[in-house]
């Protein structure tokens, strides 16, 4: 049973949106809607989206979260809140009253974010996403329900384009160029513009009818709008922890609740023991950056122009990093080794390090490298961290799907280059060369 | 100003086609398992509602991906130093850094499934091929009684007691509140049994085709069978005798063992006992034969046979075996020849003999190397799929 009323919500966030005025945040409209537990998690199954077409992984994402929550392996998420504008945040019912006021503050948060970061602003229309994705999904089911199509087509498609899901144009889509760049197309099997853009490529070049084409760029689009929130975890997070702190301190909270705030907020923002809590990192980074002098202008700025790799390789410093204690860690053998600690010697290669491996920094680039006698020529992009090769392997006959024929993966394995085959009939083979 | 909504939501649960195509796809991959699981576990000789631990190597979704022996990036308790040992990287709490986990082990998880379950899902798509060819082996009826609903009246023994007193306190409050609507003043202490109140089970009468059909199991016990191959065939034979009596009520079974000599045996010494000795296949197939003559008529029963042997028969036997594996074939649905060969190199083989000297279209052979085989020559024999009879000379 909620231990509150919907007028109370209503005044508090009345009073949090004072504040928020006030503290110079910019914010899409808010809408807010109380939801039970069932409707969280499919919330969260489909990424908050309330319309996205029908496909299996939708299911299992349920049915884990759903059983984690079970096994208390993790905690309900308070919220939920999406990148449109209108803002809509869900909230669920069975929160308490402190936990709805805090959450509002920290959709705010994210709100501004959404408004004001550049990478949102480049790569998605907050105003007509809700749409696009009710769009995809209706399309996606006219599909389904042609008698020509069908579900086993449709999601054998899907399967493949959703393993290539980020294999896509990481910096945002190329301005649509002149015409000289199509006559040199004509020499090259893999045009500049699809040269970063393997889905895009696929898409273009691969063996595939008008539906399954459509397919494919309804996953690619799609995957743009969730990259910039993949791109700023940390600071969207952080950023969003910062002000609901920022604000519920100066919102004259009664006592009893206040102190539920300080224990609440300390839970968000604990770190986690050899792991990055985003929402820990984030907020300290801003909250250190809040107390240097021209500070408030500076974070406004940063949380316009920043990603997360450029804000930690940028605003991290010696004493941050000591404060968190961060630290790198690598494999050796079957041992996790402290590789770099904080100190005044390792503290940049942790940084370093930590900033390469947030983001799309996690998710190894796989990119189109030439066309030979009908196979395609894939080249995994080595940075020292090397493929996980079941995981390559499976993927690769995806790729097969949407090239319809022969496909090829450069890459190292053991610090070997390795060549890693798959034919027509998805038979997998392994080379070192 | 926000907008509230609140609980704004349609009754429909709009991931439900989802998580069922999602189940959909788990089952498919624990069937697909199914020959991992029956050669792991020795299920043989258990009671059904033995629970089997499976591990369901969840439906995964592939991408490129970092490999475990990726760094990364800790937050610590400040007191780490270069070179410290902090876990073990097949541990999951201690990888991973920046975005949530995708970890490849992430997604197995174990599902624990009774033996009983596992025979569903095992024996779903199979029967018997050609088992109701003969339609006039059908002609024996038997009434079975099902019990469906209730009726007023019935004889005595029918009366169900729980249903009659429902209908008595049914009666009991009716007429206290028709006494309260009237204001009437005394309620009557004791209200009795009225013959309205009785309910009967009610029974429906089944009539039940039954189909003759007897299986017989012809297991060479000789020397030449080690342990290995004993395992193989006996395995094959738990699963053939488990699926049989889970698909047909009135299938029979019969078990002959032989190594020069052939006996009739019962279950438990099938199962268990070993013996020794040289092979005469074709005294196991004479036994049959003599089981049939005796008992199984053909234009009756259905007849299905079965044989595992590792092949090492001696050789002046031969043609004998040939002989009567013809013979035996003209009678019955099918005869299945699996030969266990744990050590490929034999040479010595009944297969070969049966190859060049037999095609017919109910007779099936098959061979088994391993325990990974025994559900493929089980499914070779048994499946729908496959055209009934046929010489498939499944190489496994």
């Amino acid at each position: 049973m909620a231990t509150y009323s919907i007028k109370e919500l209503e005044d508090w966030n009345k009073k949090i949106e004072k504040l928020v005025q006030a503290a110079g945040l910019d914010c899409y409209e808010q809408h807010f809607e109380i939801c039970s537990y069932e409707d969280m998690l499919c919330y969260e199954a489909y990424l908050g989206m309330p319309s996205r077409y029908p496909h299996w992984s939708f299911g299992k994402a349920y049915e884990r979260q759903k059983s984690f929550y079970q096994k208390n392996l993790v905690g309900l998420p308070y919220e939920l809140v999406i990148n449109s504008d209108p803002c809509i945040a869900y909230l669920m019912q069975d929160n308490t009253l402190l936990t709805q006021i805090l959450t509002m503050a920290h959709v705010y948060g994210h709100n501004d974010f959404f408004k004001n970061n550049r990478l949102f602003k480049r790569d998605t229309r907050a105003s007509m996403e809700v749409d696009m994705f009710k769009t995809h999904a209706n399309r996606i089911r006219e599909y389904i329900q042609d008698p020509s199509i069908g579900p086993e087509k449709v999601e054998r498609i899907l399967n493949a384009a959703h393993g290539l899901t980020f294999q896509i144009r990481r910096h945002g889509s190329l301005k649509h160029s002149d015409q000289s760049e199509s006559t040199e197309e004509v020499n090259h099997p893999i045009p500049e513009r699809l040269k970063e853009d393997l889905l895009a490529y696929l898409a273009e070049k691969g063996n595939l009818t008008e539906w399954e084409r459509d397919l494919v760029n309804i996953v690619r689009e799609e995957s743009i709008y969730f990259l910039p929130q993949i791109e700023t975890k940390i600071m969207n997070e952080g950023w969003a922890s910062y002000w609901h702190y920022q604000l519920l301190n100066t919102l004259g909270l009664p006592q009893g609740l206040h102190l539920e705030f300080l224990k609440r907020h300390n839970l968000v923002i604990c770190p986690h023991l050899g792991r990055i809590n985003p929402y820990f990192v984030g907020f300290k980074m801003f909250e250190y950056l809040d107390k240097q002098p021209g500070g408030r202008e500076k974070i406004m700025a940063i949380r316009s122009e920043d990603r997360d790799q450029s804000f930690i390789r940028r605003h991290l410093n010696q004493e941050l990093c000591a404060e968190l204690h961060l630290f790198s860690y690598g494999i050796e053998g079957d041992n996790i080794v402290v590789t770099e600690i904080s100190n005044e010697d390792g503290w940049k290669r942790v940084r370093d390090n930590f900033a390469n491996s947030v983001g799309l920094g996690s998710i190894p680039i796989v990119q189109p490298l030439s066309v030979e006698k009908d196979t395609l020529v894939l080249e995994h992009i080595y940075d020292n961290r090397e493929l996980e090769l079941k995981y390559a392997q499976e993927t690769l006959k995806y790729v097969v799907d949407l090239w319809g024929g022969k496909v090829e993966l450069r890459t190292k394995l053991y610090s070997n280059a390795t060549l890693i085959h798959c034919s027509e009939d998805k038979v997998v083979t392994v080379h070192n060369c | 100003m926000a907008v509230f909504k609140d609980k704004d939501r349609s009754p429909s649960d709009r991931s439900a086609w989802d998580r069922k195509r999602h189940r959909q796809l788990v089952e498919e991959s624990i069937k697909k398992n199914l020959g991992d699981i029956i050669a792991e576990e020795s299920i043989i000789g258990q009671s059904k509602d033995k629970k089997i631990k499976i591990p369901i190597r969840g439906i995964k979704e592939y991408q490129f991906i970092y490999g475990k022996n990726t760094g990364g990036t800790g937050a610590g308790s400040g007191n780490e130093e270069q070179g410290q040992v902090i876990g073990k990287n097949s541990s999951q709490q201690e990888s991973g850094s920046g975005q949530a986990g995708s970890g490849p082990d992430e997604e197995v998880y174990e599902t624990e499934i009774t033996l009983e379950e596992l025979t569903d899902y095992l024996f779903e798509d199979l029967q018997l091929p050609d088992i109701e060819r003969k339609k006039f082996a059908q002609i024996e009826l038997e009434y079975k009684f099902k019990r469906s609903g209730f009726q007023l009246k019935g004889p005595k023994p029918r009366l169900n007691k729980k249903r009659t007193i429902i209908e008595k306190l049914k009666r009991k409050q009716m007429m206290k509140r028709d006494q309260a609507a009237l204001e009437a003043e005394q309620t009557p202490e004791r209200i009795p049994f009225h013959e309205n109140d009785l309910r009967y089970k009610r029974v429906k009468e089944e009539m039940h085709k039954q189909s003759n059909a007897i299986i017989l199991c012809i297991m060479d016990t000789s020397g030449s069978m080690d342990q290995t191959k004993k395992y193989l065939a006996r395995s094959f034979y738990f699963l053939l005798y488990q699926f049989v009596r889970w698909k047909y009520e009135y299938v029979e079974v019969a078990f002959i063992a032989h190594t020069t000599v052939a006996h009739e045996v019962n279950e438990e010494d099938f199962f268990h006992r070993g013996e020794c000795g040289g092979t005469y296949i074709s005294s196991g197939y004479a036994k049959a034969l003599e089981l049939i003559e005796q008992r199984y008529n053909p234009t009756v029963w259905n007849i299905y046979i079965f044989h595992c042997s590792d092949g090492d028969n001696w050789n002046e036997d031969n043609y004998k075996a040939v002989a009567l594996v013809q013979e035996l074939c003209n009678i019955s649905n099918l005869f299945g020849y699996a030969e266990i060969n744990t050590n490929r190199m034999y040479v010595n083989s009944m297969r070969k003999e049966y190859n060049k000297f037999l095609s017919l279209d109910n007779f099936i052979m098959v061979t088994m190397n391993n325990k990974a085989d025994i559900w493929a020559a089980f499914k070779n024999f048994l499946d729908k799929e496959s055209p009934p009879g046929g010489n498939s000379d499944g190489n496994l």
